[in-house]
């Protein structure tokens, strides 16, 4: 069952446990209910994108205009429910509509004009950010009776804390995430892509239509990304989620998802969005450090999980030279 | 054995009687960053007004960005802090963690900024009144300058900007009724030095040096300084041949100030904390409302306050 495959992903599930531990031991309100909760329903719209993210890198290529698709989408949203009085549903799908076909022309622009998934998206960054602004520069408030409803929804827990529709939302998006990676043809395909392009395009994979399906879904889950956060502040503001993109990279890649593409499982990513939010609840419950030090400490799980990676991409390829060697 | 467990009970409960009868009370402070000199002395005052009141404050820096607030007081909530004080990013999208707060009797107090929200959702909000502080920096004017003829050339802020249009507007209510005094010309220094420079040189070049400027009205000290620098390069004298008076009394302007070269300032006190922890303890303590709105004193500094002394206690605050 361990293979050294997910190795990074079990390295990255004890870090979040041995590290939730050490918080308990210093902060003993940090075993509650109420900041589990908080854990799910402050990360949910990065860990929502965070899953599209896992697609995009899985298949060896990167998305990094979901921070600002997410900003675009909480604008739009606004804009239409508390300007134009569209019903907040009605919304909701215009704006998916948009970003899946946003998502989706990128997706076609890497595949068959041949240019880096980097320069694409980087180009998407700018053009969702330039549109937000052009909707509105001001923060818009929502106001409506669907929206008041959605965000007033949740069960409690004992001891006060809440599982709110966002966190449902991005835990209903994970398990469909971690079985469409696992379970279906699609799944596998982008597996195959980003395993090696050329050898899949040989064994008969259709690397084009997986190539536009991956940005279309990451471009889907920016929009779903960009409701809940839409929900999560019943506003709209272009300047937004800056560089929300860069922490989901840093989520899918401590979550123990290979870099360069073909290995890593989704439930990783969620445990790399955990230990995200732990670190800044910790920063809160101390008080006195820097804000800062969040950064840091990522880029320093950051190093340590490419670090790791490497080592045991070395050294299966090493096992598998070894094997041919006694072979012949 | 038995001896041991009581001795254990009596610390156990020694040391849960001391938890209570410590009054001391644990506030989160949720800021919104440090883009600024101002808002970084902000933060230093809240700490300092904190520690002289033995608050324990604990300090979140939310980067510029509203998600970082909105995660930063949820888990203040989490940690059942006593109060929250929140200098809001921007004015929107506040309720329901305001409503979370609320339902768990956590009085929050905004500062610096007001919000789009409920009334009952905060105890009360400390900021300055933009157009008092124009105001005041007028009523000085008209006060200095007497019945003399007096044209004003006015340095606005970044145009469209809340201070820029409300210190317009208070000063000009000001100087209102009194025809000696007129702005001749006014235009947009961004609030930067820099700008205020070039703004200033090209006013002097239009309007011919000293006989026609009286006096500059910045909206705040940077442009000032930087007015005065292009009054000392076109041979003039700032201070006494053309009069300066501008808003935020920043540390740089008492240098000024000190040799002469400013007349007054109108400080945008940096301590939004100091009366936001007093509304706090007469609440908690006496279960005294406060106003929804405490306006913090617009203060005129001129060079009768001892610039240099108030420049020492300025400086390292972090502006």
């Amino acid at each position: 069952m361990i293979s050294t495959r997910n190795l990074p992903y079990l390295a990255a599930l004890a870090i979040f446990l041995l590290a939730y531990a050490a918080c308990v031991l210093q902060f003993p309100n940090m075993l509650s209910t109420r900041v589990l909760g908080n854990l799910l329903t402050d990360n949910a719209f990065l860990g929502i994108a965070a899953v599209g993210m896992t697609f995009v890198i899985l298949s060896g290529g990167i998305d990094l205009s979901i921070g600002s698709v997410i900003a675009f989408t909480s604008v739009f949203v606004a804009v239409m429910v508390g300007s134009a009085g569209v019903n907040p549903l009605i919304a909701f799908a215009a704006v998916l509509a948009i970003s899946t076909s946003f998502g989706a022309v990128m997706g076609l622009m890497i595949r068959f004009l041949g240019i880096p998934p980097f320069v694409v998206t980087l180009a998407g960054m700018f053009l969702a950010r330039g549109a937000a602004y052009l909707i509105s520069t001001q923060s818009v408030p929502i106001s409506h009776p669907v929206i008041d409803a959605i965000q007033g929804f949740y069960f409690r827990f004992p001891g006060g804390g809440r599982l709110t529709a966002m966190a449902m939302l991005m835990l209903l998006v994970f398990v469909v995430g971690a079985s469409v990676a696992g379970r279906t043809r699609f799944g596998a395909n982008v597996y195959a892509v980003g395993g090696n392009p050329q050898s899949a395009e040989l064994m008969g994979v259709p690397v084009g239509r997986t190539t536009v399906g991956i940005y279309a879904l990451s471009g889907f889950l920016s929009g779903l990304s960009g409701i809940a956060y839409t929900l999560y502040t019943s506003s709209g503001y272009s300047l937004a989620t800056v560089g929300v993109e860069l922490d989901a990279i840093a989520a899918v890649v401590i979550g123990g998802t290979l870099l360069t593409g073909g290995a890593g499982l989704v439930a990783g990513t969620f445990v790399g969005v955990l230990i995200q939010g732990l670190i800044q609840t910790y920063i809160v419950f101390d008080g006195t450090l820097s804000s800062w030090w969040t950064k840091i400490v990522i880029g320093l799980l950051l190093f340590t999980f490419i670090v790791l990676q490497r080592g045991i991409v070395w050294y299966s390829d090493r096992r598998l030279a070894e094997g041919r060697l006694k072979e012949a | 054995m038995n001896k041991a467990l009581a001795a254990l009970t009596v610390a156990f409960s020694a040391c849960l009687a001391s938890g209570v009868s410590a009054q001391s009370l644990t506030v989160g402070f949720s800021q919104i960053g440090s883009e600024s000199g101002w808002r970084a002395a902000e933060t230093t005052v809240t700490k300092q007004e904190a520690e002289k009141r033995g608050i324990d404050l604990k300090f979140a820096d939310a980067q510029q960005k509203q998600e970082n607030q909105i995660k930063a007081i949820r888990g203040f909530i989490a940690q059942g802090v006593d109060a929250i004080l929140v200098a809001p990013v921007v004015a929107t999208g506040w309720e329901a963690v305001l409503k979370e707060a609320k339902e768990e009797e956590i009085p929050v107090i905004l500062l610096d900024r007001q919000i789009e929200a409920p009334e009952d959702l905060y105890l009360t909000a400390v900021t300055s009144d933009q157009v008092h502080e124009g105001k005041v920096a007028g009523e000085w004017l008209v006060k200095d300058v007497g019945d003399k003829e007096c044209n004003v050339v006015e340095l606005q802020g970044t145009t469209g900007s809340s201070p820029a249009i409300n210190r317009k507007k208070g000063f000009e209510e000001a100087i209102a009724g009194h025809d000696n005094i007129k702005i001749t010309r006014s235009q947009t220094g961004d609030f930067t030095r820099t700008k205020g420079k070039e703004v200033m040189e090209s006013f002097i070049k239009a309007e011919g040096g000293e006989q026609d400027i009286c006096a500059v009205y910045a909206h705040n000290d940077d442009m000032a300084v930087g007015a005065i620098q292009a009054i000392k390069e076109a041979g003039l004298k700032p201070g006494s041949e053309i009069k300066i008076v501008s808003i935020d009394a920043v540390p740089d302007i008492f240098k000024a100030m000190a040799d002469g070269e400013a007349n007054a300032t109108v400080e945008l006190t940096p301590n939004m904390a100091g009366p936001a922890f007093d509304a706090l303890e007469a609440y908690l303590n006496d279960k005294k409302e406060p106003p929804k709105w405490i306006q913090t004193e617009s203060k005129l500094y001129t060079a009768a306050d001892d610039p240099m002394k108030v420049y020492e206690s300025k400086k390292d605050l972090g502006y």
